[in-house]
């Protein structure tokens, strides 16, 4: 029987309800972002997007990053260093349960790690877990980890989203359907548009105080801003136009974060394509560029000038601008000494980001006045992975690395800026047996300086975190000290 | 009214024609040094347009930019005329012979894929740049130019004065450039001209999703890309690029619709 006075009144039910949940303070969240993922396995591939959704909301690891970058516990609750530094014994929470219902124990650590080790492992940082020789299960809550010899960071490694802990049980599936141990369950992914979470009623920390979050994949700049503009979403982590950056920021309803990232934008250069193997002639590419205006016209003055590659917030961090200040009658004359006073040509091959593709227009402005020309070209990521990243084939490109304390790639020959210095390398193989604080400091340091007395790349800034927010949540992430939106503290104020 | 819009469309189309030509000659500033504390600026008296974002002046831009796409559609165009034309006459000597169905399926082909979206995919494949964005709207441009004088020639192919000339011994190939196709340009021209609107809108369209020219040298169409994140504060970014697409387009339309009043002698008749 049709009975529409019936469906009227659940309908306004169903509309005072859902009224009566709002006013009784908002505990659902939408977040949005540029980069989908390309699938919810943090543990085999590169991605930063997957664990810009997942890293502590979903998945947890033994250690994670608090917002400041520290290192704080995870999953294991404490830890016992040997004192030759090879030993660390793992003390595991007690209780963790899997989203699937399934406990997390010293086994599933064991497995995780030796899954990321293994041989055919398909994990994006092996070198992670390269110096892990033994993963030994004491007791359900006790793991013993052996290492080949020291390793300062290894805390630290064990915390990035790479190292979470998955369970045998679930993880063929995890592509589709991640199966964690975090303060949010997976609920649905609607590929291409967004993935909803809600709450892990049986989490072993604090309860978060969101019901339910929804992540957004917007790549658009222009759509970007028209979503925060309208409200369609609460907020927007790595928000893509710095431009419009203004305009949020003297609208009350919103407000904007401006954080660092570990984002080191460069000019990576082919160290291996002439006449770009010529220390002088990076040189005088260093020389010629003029940071500030780079900052001002692509980042509309977000970002920090770098002299390395190095994070600036980091204690360790050596201000090198000065080695490459603006100086493009000193180009001249270091181009000149080489024989290339009519300049030279190369070419610049641009990924799709603003810092990029603005970026690129300016540096090739400003290398044309020092007489070296560039041909642009605008690719696509998957084009510049495969050109650029893979196939070593381009002078110069534009790019920010945004893994954290990621200097080590100089000391491999065969990256893509083919950078070949036996004393860099030997100093970081000395670097990673080394736990000493001050030594490391002082290695890291003089690495730091290597780099840029040899102007392997143009160091141009510390790409800037800016998320734009609903001026009433609360408890987002100022800073990227990995590439995570950590919902577990966030909040919306009454 | 005829001449109206004919003489309407020649003032515009001429002011666009100078403004790319004197751009050869002088610009009021050098689009090639960029000024990034002078960005954003509205237009005022030294720079009559404003700046745009890394701070160069727009008129400059506009004017070096009305050069790329007359270019890049003069050269467009090009191909499609000197290609199809041919094409089209050969067509039109063996009616429904083997080479005409040929010809003429193989241009069906070509006509029933949207030209941009193939414009896209070959400049895709080939890799981005004003050379490939010519060559992809050339190619749609040939069966435009192959249809049109294949028409045409076959009415002709009736006439006494070409069945003199066979009677005469030449052969057909002769007559379709001694005879043809002199008769034919009229139309040509103002089919040239709808095309050559139709080139700088495709040009416009290809750099704005960043396939068309390549930076440094200005495009409007790349203009208006990068005005997109702004227009909400800078809008004369975007209306800039916008008007001068607009003024060409519109200006070369009436032109050709002019053209066509003067030239078509089927139309003159039938207006008389």
């Amino acid at each position: 029987m049709f009975q529409p006075t019936k469906i009227i009144t659940a309908a306004t039910l169903a509309v005072f309800a859902s009224a009566g949940v709002s006013l009784s303070g908002q505990s659902d969240i939408t977040v949005a972002m540029q980069l989908e993922p390309p699938h919810l396995d943090p543990t085999s591939a590169a991605a930063g997007a997957i664990d810009s959704v997942l890293y502590s909301n979903v998945f947890e690891g033994l250690t994670r990053f608090a917002s400041d970058g520290s290192i704080i516990a995870g999953l294991a609750e404490s830890w016992d260093i040997s004192s030759d530094g090879t030993v660390y014994t793992f003390k595991l929470r007690s209780g963790v349960k899997f989203h699937d219902g399934t406990s997390m124990d010293a086994n599933d650590v064991k497995f995780s790690l030796d899954r990321a080790r293994a041989e055919d492992s398909t994990n994006a940082q092996k070198a992670l877990f390269s110096g892990i020789t033994d993963v030994a299960v004491v007791n359900d809550t006790t793991v013993k980890v052996s290492l080949d010899k020291p390793n300062g960071s290894f805390l630290f490694n064990m915390a990035w989203g790479d190292a979470v802990i998955v369970a045998p049980e679930s993880v063929e599936g995890i592509k589709n359907k991640p199966v964690g141990t975090g303060a949010f369950t997976f609920q649905n992914w609607v590929q291409g548009d967004r993935i909803e979470l809600s709450r892990n009623p049986d989490y072993w920390g604090n309860q978060p105080a969101l019901e339910k979050a929804t992540f957004k994949f917007i790549s658009d700049p222009t759509a970007a801003f028209a979503a925060v503009m309208a409200q369609d979403v609460d907020v927007f982590t790595g928000f893509p136009a710095p431009e419009n950056l203004p305009q949020f920021e003297a609208d009350p309803r919103f407000q904007v974060l401006e954080g660092s990232t570990e984002g080191e934008t460069i000019l990576s250069t082919n160290n291996k394509m002439p006449p770009l193997d010529n220390v002088k002639v990076r040189k005088a590419i260093a020389h010629a560029i003029d940071r500030q205006a780079i900052i001002d016209g692509a980042m509309f003055g977000y970002g920090t000038p770098i002299g390395t590659h190095f994070a600036p917030h980091n204690p360790d961090y050596l201000d090198l601008t000065g080695n490459s200040n603006y100086d493009p009658e000193l180009s001249k004359k270091l181009l000149a000494e080489v024989g290339l006073s009519g300049g030279f040509t190369t070419t610049l091959k641009l990924p799709p980001p603003s810092y990029a593709r603005r970026g690129g227009e300016i540096i090739a402005s400003q290398l044309r006045a020092v007489g070296i020309e560039t041909e642009i070209s605008n690719l696509e990521w998957a084009q510049w992975l495969e050109q650029v990243f893979r196939g070593k084939d381009y002078g110069l490109t534009i790019v920010s690395h945004t893994e954290p304390m990621d200097i080590g790639i100089y000391a491999r020959p065969d990256y893509y800026f083919q950078y070949d210095n036996p004393e860099f390398q030997s100093l970081m193989t000395e670097l990673n047996g080394t736990t000493d604080p001050s030594k490391r400091s002082s290695m890291l340091k003089k690495a730091q300086r290597i780099i840029s007395d040899d102007y392997v790349n143009g160091y141009l800034f510390e790409l800037a975190f800016t998320t734009v927010a609903n001026a009433k949540v609360r408890g987002l992430w100022k800073n990227a000290p990995t590439q995570a939106t950590d919902l577990t503290g966030v909040s919306w104020a009454d | 009214m005829r001449s109206g819009s004919l003489i309407f469309g020649v003032l515009l189309s001429a002011l666009v024609v100078i403004a790319a030509g004197l751009s050869f000659l002088w610009v009021p500033f050098d689009i090639t040094q960029l000024s990034i504390p002078d960005k954003l600026q509205t237009p005022n008296k030294l720079h009559w347009l404003g700046t745009d974002h890394f701070g160069r002046d727009i008129l400059s831009m506009v004017m070096i930019g009305a050069r790329t796409s007359l270019a890049v559609a003069l050269l467009a165009v090009g191909i499609g005329f000197f290609i199809g034309v041919p094409l089209g006459l050969v067509a039109a000597t063996r009616k429904n012979s083997i080479i005409d169905e040929v010809i003429m399926r193989t241009n069906d082909l070509i006509f029933a894929f949207p030209s941009l979206v193939i414009a896209i995919l070959i400049t895709a494949l080939f890799g981005a740049g004003a050379m490939n964005a010519i060559i992809a709207i050339g190619i749609f441009n040939i069966p435009v130019f192959a249809r049109v004088s294949r028409g045409a020639a076959l009415s002709l192919w009736q006439k006494e004065f070409i069945l003199a000339a066979r009677v005469s011994g030449k052969s057909d190939l002769r007559i379709s450039a001694e005879h043809i196709f002199p008769n034919i340009a009229n139309l040509l021209i103002v089919q040239g001209t709808i095309q050559f609107s139709l080139g700088i809108l495709a040009e416009a369209g290809l750099s704005y999703v960043g396939l068309g020219t390549q930076p440094p040298i200005p495009s409007w169409g790349r203009m208006l890309a990068d005005a997109q994140t702004m227009v909400s504060f800078a809008p004369h970014l975007a209306i800039i690029p916008g008007t001068a697409i607009i003024i060409t387009v519109l200006g070369l339309n009436l032109l050709g619709d002019g053209l066509r009043d003067l030239l078509d002698p089927r139309v003159r008749k039938s207006r008389e």
